[in-house]
């Protein structure tokens, strides 16, 4: 339901880019969306015909060989590019984009690279492991021209509910630096839903990015397949770092970052099973199949908590009752026996829990239901539950479900007002 | 006064033979809410919760005279009744459906924005005029009749505020919940603008969450606007650490400038009553009514 890398936060950071900037960009990431390997990424923009650096994927160093052989023979590349599959930006930096100009380079880096905790500045501070590697054709070749890079990305501009297409000359590198040294190379083009990309705006974006004769028709093409492609399949966000004018003019997608709506899968089954879930949280991934809407985080205290916003309030009150957030925990609207269970279950899988805050405001779902729902879990669990849990049930019911609670003979602590959850959390913390 | 709904809105239920739709009306009904009908398509002609259904909103309109929507229809058919209802001349379009894809909701803004309706959510509990109508998700009795107005993203945090503002002895005019999605009709500060505008409304209480602009937006408009009214405001997810999304779509914090602080601080600026704790929103607002 969530998803997680802030691939383009970074953006944020800068202060004295103009204000429409940020606005728009501020404004991106704040989308369900289900992220992409590149070599998926870009199976679905060659399928709207952009044409993309091509490659094949490995699981193994033999592999990757084999794959290499039939790339050459493809499109006569001589070289390859050996690229680390992975959620993240920066694979390069971390040593996961490497050039191979033999076969036995080609096995070699692929035994390297296949198996590693790969860090960049996007992963955990242990890195990432690296499943699978993509073995792609050398597309910096010489020729009459010199190749050219630029970077482009398509997204939402949430301030006016549009999409716009994000451009600049300064492409293949840190798209962060271009904005703080050069703000005035980065273009926005946005789009009418009404009529779609018309063609003057792609001409516009090519002629903004310097092109001229063959290469401005291609990259015309190029900008038009491009946003058919992110509109047909549903995406929140493209980010193509670099695209590529090669020495004989063609325009190509080296990179591609492809974040799908997680809300629009519905209309792309063969999509949906692209989700790789090595990529994501354990916990995570299996609180989503129980329909939780659950994010893990690093503190001592775990919540269950409905509603998002509550949730996010009840964490803040976590914090200042002296403890810091375990999770953010969303159980939804019906918080029933099972629910709450499974919920447990969940929040103590994390081993640095020292207790639990139950806050449910029953409007509709009825709190003595919840409390019921507790002390069944409590119960159905027993030594499971090592932990000491604070509930706090208001709304419908509240009276009945506090007698409820104190009467069922088990170490919960009951509470009815926010504030003196929050105390209570804070007396069992000191002890 | 009040705004968005009272007991002369002439409400219909997109949805309404639905599981939901069943359920929720129900709800409105034993509120009071003046409900005339609803719509389901193929089931016109038939009689639900002793009220006509409609095969169309058009029809709604025009033989239930239906000047108000609320809409309880699945997220893959969700932009298609909005979209409807605008055509039909509906004046308030209150969508509660979680999920719909931001392409549609790209295209209902583009669709909506030269017709003469309000939209209101999605994702949303919808809004509630105490002893007039229940026109959502809220749970009717947390909500007293009073002079306070609440705006939030937030459904449970919604029903927190008035909890604790009733329980200060004071009621509300209005609670407008506007929803959490990345595309949403009515901004905070529309919202605002609205309760600030309401002669019944002397204080608003503006529920916020972190990631993007829409309440630094709205505290910007209500210092420009003079600070007519005093307004409490709360920003949830200080805790929420960057690049992680909050159950709602829109609640990440994406950089400095939507984190909980920083808005917070644009807030105070702006003549805001920032509480720190959503467990004094009740208190604050007490203390800035002089009670």
């Amino acid at each position: 339901m969530y998803v997680f890398i802030v691939n383009l936060q970074f953006f944020i950071k800068v202060k004295f880019i103009p204000k429409w900037f940020v606005i728009f960009v501020v404004l991106i990431y704040k989308l369900h969306k289900m992220n992409l390997h590149e070599y998926q990424g870009k199976e679905i923009l060659n399928s709207f015909g952009v044409r993309i650096q091509r490659g094949i994927v490995a699981h193994n160093h033999k592999e990757a060989v084999d794959v290499a052989k039939q790339l050459a023979t493809e499109t006569g590349t001589g070289w390859w590019v050996i690229k680390a599959q992975i959620h993240a930006g920066g694979r390069g930096k971390g040593g996961g984009v490497k050039l191979a100009k033999s076969l036995a380079e080609v096995e070699s880096i692929s035994q390297d690279i296949i198996g590693m905790m790969l860090k960049t500045p996007q992963t955990p501070a242990e890195g990432k492991k690296v499943n699978q590697v993509l073995i792609a054709e050398d597309v910096y070749y010489p020729g009459d021209s010199e190749p050219e890079e630029y970077y482009m990305s398509v997204l939402l501009n949430r301030e006016s509910g549009r999409n716009m297409i994000m451009y600049s000359t300064e492409g293949g590198m840190d798209i962060e630096t271009v904005a703080e040294e050069t703000p005035h190379l980065i273009f926005t083009e946005e789009i009418d839903p009404a009529v779609g990309l018309l063609p003057f705006q792609a001409r516009k974006i090519a002629f903004n990015l310097g092109l001229s004769g063959a290469a401005l028709k291609e990259m015309v093409k190029f900008v038009s397949s491009l946003y058919t492609a992110y509109v047909k399949s549903d995406s929140s966000l493209f980010e193509i770092n670099p695209v590529l004018k090669t020495s004989d003019d063609k325009i190509l997608a080296v990179d591609a970052k492809v974040s799908l709506d997680d809300n629009a899968l519905y209309r792309h089954k063969d999509y949906a099973e692209m989700r790789d879930l090595r990529e994501e949280n354990a916990i995570e991934v299996e609180a989503r199949a129980a329909g939780l809407n659950y994010v893990d985080l690093d503190g001592n205290v775990g919540c269950m908590v409905n509603g998002a916003g509550l949730a996010m309030g009840t964490m803040d009150l976590i914090k200042q009752a002296g403890g810091e957030p375990a999770n953010f925990l969303d159980v939804g609207g019906t918080a029933d026996a099972k629910r709450v269970e499974t919920a447990f279950r969940i929040i103590l899988k994390d081993p640095n829990v020292k207790a639990i805050l139950v806050n449910i405001f029953g409007g509709i779902v009825r709190c003595d239901r919840v409390a019921q729902g507790v002390v069944d879990a409590y119960t159905n669990m027993g030594d499971a539950i090592n932990v000491p849990i604070i509930v706090r049930l208001q709304g419908t019911n509240a009276k009945e479900a506090k007698e409820l609670i104190d009467n069922s003979g088990m170490e919960i602590i009951s509470a009815t007002e926010f504030k003196e959850a929050a105390d209570k959390v804070q007396e069992v913390l000191a002890k | 006064m009040s705004v968005l709904v009272n007991k002369d809105s002439k409400i219909i239920v997109q949805g309404f033979t639905g599981s939901e739709g069943t359920f929720h009306a129900t709800q409105m009904i034993e509120y009071g809410t003046n409900v005339v009908g609803g719509v389901t398509p193929g089931k016109g002609g038939q009689k639900h919760l002793d009220r006509p259904v409609f095969n169309t909103v058009a029809e709604a309109v025009e033989k239930a005279k239906a000047d108000t929507s609320i809409i309880f229809v699945p997220p893959a058919f969700a932009a298609d009744a909005i979209m409807e209802a605008a055509e039909a001349g509906i004046k308030v379009i209150i969508c509660i459906t979680e999920g719909i894809p931001v392409a549609d909701m790209v295209k209902v803004k583009s669709y909506i924005s030269d017709r003469d309706c309000r939209l209101i959510g999605p994702n949303c509990p919808g809004v509630i005029t105490p002893g007039e109508a229940k026109v959502g998700i809220m749970p009717g009795f947390v909500f007293k009749k009073g002079k306070v107005g609440i705006i939030s993203k937030s459904g449970t945090l919604t029903y927190e505020a008035a909890d604790q503002v009733v329980k200060q002895g004071l009621g509300i005019t209005t609670a407008i919940g506007i929803g959490g999605d990345p595309i949403i009709g009515t901004t905070t500060k529309e919202a605002v603008e609205l309760l600030m505008n309401d002669d019944e409304t002397e204080c608003i209480v503006m529920i916020g969450e972190i990631g993007g602009q829409l309440e630094a937006d709205a505290a910007r408009w209500i210092k420009a606007d003079g600070n007519r009214k005093p307004v409490v405001g709360f920003i949830a997810g200080q805790t929420a650490p960057k690049g992680r999304t909050m159950g709602h779509a829109g609640a990440i914090v994406g950089g400095s400038d939507d984190t909980a602080q920083a808005k917070m601080k644009i807030l105070a600026e702006n003549g805001i009553h920032v509480v720190d704790s959503p467990a004094e929103i009740g208190l604050k607002v007490a203390e800035v009514l002089g009670k």
